[in-house]
């Protein structure tokens, strides 16, 4: 509350990272000529905010958008429209999607990333020294003896044993290799990883110690996270605030606690139905909503609000006039023409729907 | 009763990869029953061996694999119906007494043999986790859905083809009649799963094997996919064994549960007492560490089992679940492979409190649908050896 106020003055000395009317547009291409046919709106007029020491969960289906958005972010992609506003330690702010690469250095130091596959995102053919130490060196931090001890605390940090640090991924398991990866991720003092999908292909047991770890290193590391996952138990247990996106775009965004209980936007209701919950009794309490089709393809998004085609409350307003992403109620945020006369169901405590 | 509605049991099934490294035990003794027209879940995380299960029993183990040891008990369908004769309609549901079944195991026959492929595909059929992967991209849904109603079925292609359109609009493809001539890359995730099931149902099964059928897809897809299983159970009596490491699945999903760790059932029960009232320490910890939904309070913590699984080389000795359990007993837990030790309906073990130690059941059939293999309730006494 306190946080809402500051932001509210003008301050926004809490904010992070300001994502506004963000845009990234892949071309397509066809024919001989390679002429550009039409545009895949992977991320389409995206605003965000981040602020300082919170974890922002990032949910949707496949394909909305999720990893585009956070691959701008750490400026994997050149964003084709839109600001990123980061705000510095020293209280400067810079526009990061504009920035060449060699100005963006010093914020590659300060963001940093965390994949979802451990398996991929790890060089089969180095050893953790060379995977851990590699940011290190590149940034002229360490070298020598001291890398090496700057690497056996990061991973002792993660929870790995010291002695491992010469040996190859492969001897590792999806967990341990998970853990190599945020100790790559934080070995230059981050203050923003965004981890992508960073516990999905773990087993339960092994992805409840990640979420602790996560946990863990963000108090003692003061970081800020950006959690982008499709699975909603996750993003409720390890996120203080959580933005919704469909076909590139943000159709919801607010306090967990919010958007998990009463829901402004038939997107997230219905998102919030199909998760199984893990308590048989709960069976066949509440109606399940099954969304009818498919995802709209990005590059040929429908007319209006791209919901509406299988929203079950859509009406024909919603065919033509495309809702834009407003406050319905003090730090929430939602695209939807109805928000506030639809009477939508969210999770109750014994994670049913109601 | 319990004789008649079992259509599948799992006796002490060990199936061995033997490597150059060593022998990994990928499946070391499992028990397991799907009653007939209800749904068994077996969860447990990966490499414990679910999916070698699953395709021991239908013989699709590859080399190195062998099943070295068990049996596969499956009833087949009365040949009466499969004729359809009207007078034995209702026997499948009543289950009379007098009905004789043949029971057949299936650990006995050849993978290559006639027997064993009349029944891929026909009495039991799989369905994958990955929809790209397991069809064939250079043949259209119709042709592989045709293939399998061809070769077990006495139709000709034209009555193959209708019946390939039907099933495809039962498993709710639009536009069926077009989309038989599909390849699987014109078709979304969802709707490859849903060829999918309609590949392996084509020939009424009796028994589904999933295979972690909805991991791979959304959970807006997923919440379809299980509702169409679960309509088409209800409308097609098959049983199904859904192999799963997603407990909110479970839950939606199952009848029975077996979880499985180590290449072993630790616990099998109805899914309300696996839920309410679990009693290996592996199944409460697992249940431990879910995050749900509408509880948790932000920034607390998760209970971790804490550890990871071991690798396949050194399986523990004893019980194998020994290494990260909270309730370890130094002596017995190490040494011990506990044995199966039914248990009645309200949790306790079954013949506890009287002088002897409760017998190990290995020998004798799955009556009790409840089962623990877990020293804490018995069996420390009388099987040092029998590990």
């Amino acid at each position: 509350m306190e946080a809402e106020g500051a932001e509210r003055n003008g301050a926004a000395r809490d904010v992070l990272l300001e994502v506004k009317h963000l845009k990234m547009h892949f071309p397509i291409k066809q024919g001989f000529f390679g002429r550009t046919v039409g545009h895949v709106k992977a991320v389409d007029d995206v605003d965000l905010k981040i602020r300082r020491g919170e974890t922002l969960g990032l949910v949707g289906e496949s394909g909305c958008g999720k990893t585009t958005l956070g691959r701008c972010i750490v400026r994997s992609y050149e964003p084709t429209e839109g600001e990123m506003v980061y705000h510095n330690r020293d209280g400067g702010t810079a526009d990061l999607a504009k920035l060449g690469s060699g100005e963006l250095k010093p914020y590659r130091r300060e963001i940093r990333m965390v994949f979802q596959d451990p398996n991929s995102s790890l060089n089969p053919r180095m050893t953790l020294l060379q995977i851990v130490g590699e940011p290190l060196k590149v940034n002229k931090v360490a070298s020598g003896k001291e890398l090496e001890d700057r690497v056996a605390e990061l991973l002792r940090r993660v929870g790995l044993r010291p002695e491992y640090m010469s040996r190859y991924p492969h001897a590792f398991s999806g967990g341990e290799r998970q853990r190599v990866s945020i100790a790559r991720a934080l070995a230059l003092d981050p203050r923003f990883v965004v981890a992508d999908e960073a516990v999905s292909a773990l087993d339960v047991s092994v992805r409840a110690q990640i979420l602790n770890l996560l946990q863990d290193l963000q108090e003692e590391f003061d970081l800020t996270y950006l959690f982008i996952s499709h699975d909603l138990s996750v993003v409720e247990h390890i996120c203080d605030r959580v933005a919704v996106m469909y076909v590139g775009k943000v159709v919801e965004v607010a306090e967990t606690g919010e958007i998990f209980d009463d829901p402004k936007h038939p997107y997230t209701e219905a998102l919030l139905s199909a998760v199984p919950k893990p308590d048989p009794r709960l069976r066949d309490h509440g109606r399940r909503i099954v969304l009818g089709g498919d995802v709209p393809d990005p590059a040929n998004p429908p007319s209006g609000c791209y919901f509406h085609t299988r929203c079950p409350y859509a009406e024909d307003r919603c065919k033509d006039e495309e809702p834009a992403l407003r406050e319905v109620s003090p730090g929430r945020y939602a695209a939807c023409h109805f928000s506030e006369d639809l009477d939508l169901r969210g999770v109750d405590d014994q994670g049913a729907v109601r | 009763m319990d004789g008649n509605d079992t259509l599948l049991e799992v006796r002490g099934l060990k199936t061995h990869f033997y490597l150059e490294e060593g022998v990994v035990k990928a499946v070391d003794g499992v028990d397991l029953k799907v009653r007939r027209g209800e749904t068994l879940c077996v969860v447990g995380e990966s490499g414990c061996g679910k999916s070698v299960t699953a395709r021991s029993i239908l013989q699709l183990v590859d080399r190195p694999g062998r099943i070295v040891e068990g049996e596969i008990l499956f009833s087949l369908t009365p040949r009466a119906e499969s004729n359809g004769k009207a007078g034995t309609a209702g026997a499948r549901t009543d289950g009379t007494a007098t009905e004789v079944r043949e029971v057949l195991d299936l650990a006995s026959l050849d993978s290559r043999s006639t027997a064993m492929r009349d029944i891929r595909g026909k009495e039991i059929s799989m369905i994958f986790q990955e929809p790209m992967t397991s069809l064939s991209p250079v043949h259209t849904i119709g042709e592989q859905i045709m293939e399998n109603i061809l070769l077990h079925l006495p139709m000709d292609k034209e009555e193959a083809r209708d019946r390939t359109v039907e099933e495809l609009a039962r498993v709710g493809i639009p536009n069926p009649g077009q989309r038989v001539d599909a390849y699987p890359f014109q078709l979304s995730g969802g709707m490859r799963q849903r060829a999918m099931i309609a590949m392996a149902l084509a020939c009424n099964p009796s028994l589904l094997i999933a295979d972690e059928p909805t991991t791979a897809l959304d959970v807006t897809t997923q919440a379809e996919i299980l509702e169409l299983m679960r309509g088409l159970q209800d409308e097609l009596g098959m049983a199904i064994m859904f192999i799963t490491h997603d407990l909110g699945v479970v839950a939606e999903m199952a009848d029975d549960v077996a979880v499985m760790y180590l290449g072993i059932v630790a616990e099998r029960g109805d899914v309300d007492s696996i839920f309410h009232d679990p009693k290996h320490p592996y199944t409460r910890a697992l249940l431990r560490s879910i995050p749900r939904m509408g509880r948790s309070k932000a920034n607390q913590r998760l209970d971790s089992i804490r550890g990871m699984v071991p690798h396949p080389y050194n399986r523990p000795t004893g019980c194998p679940f020994h290494t990260r359990c909270d309730e370890f007993i130094e002596g017995y837990c190490e040494e011990i492979l506990p044995p199966r030790i039914p248990l009645t309906p309200s949790g306790e073990p079954v013949g506890n409190g009287q002088s002897g130690p409760p017998r190990p059941a290995s020998d004798e059939p799955l009556k009790n649908t409840r089962e623990v293999r877990c020293l804490l309730y018995g069996g420390k006494e009388g099987s040092a050896d029998g590990g």
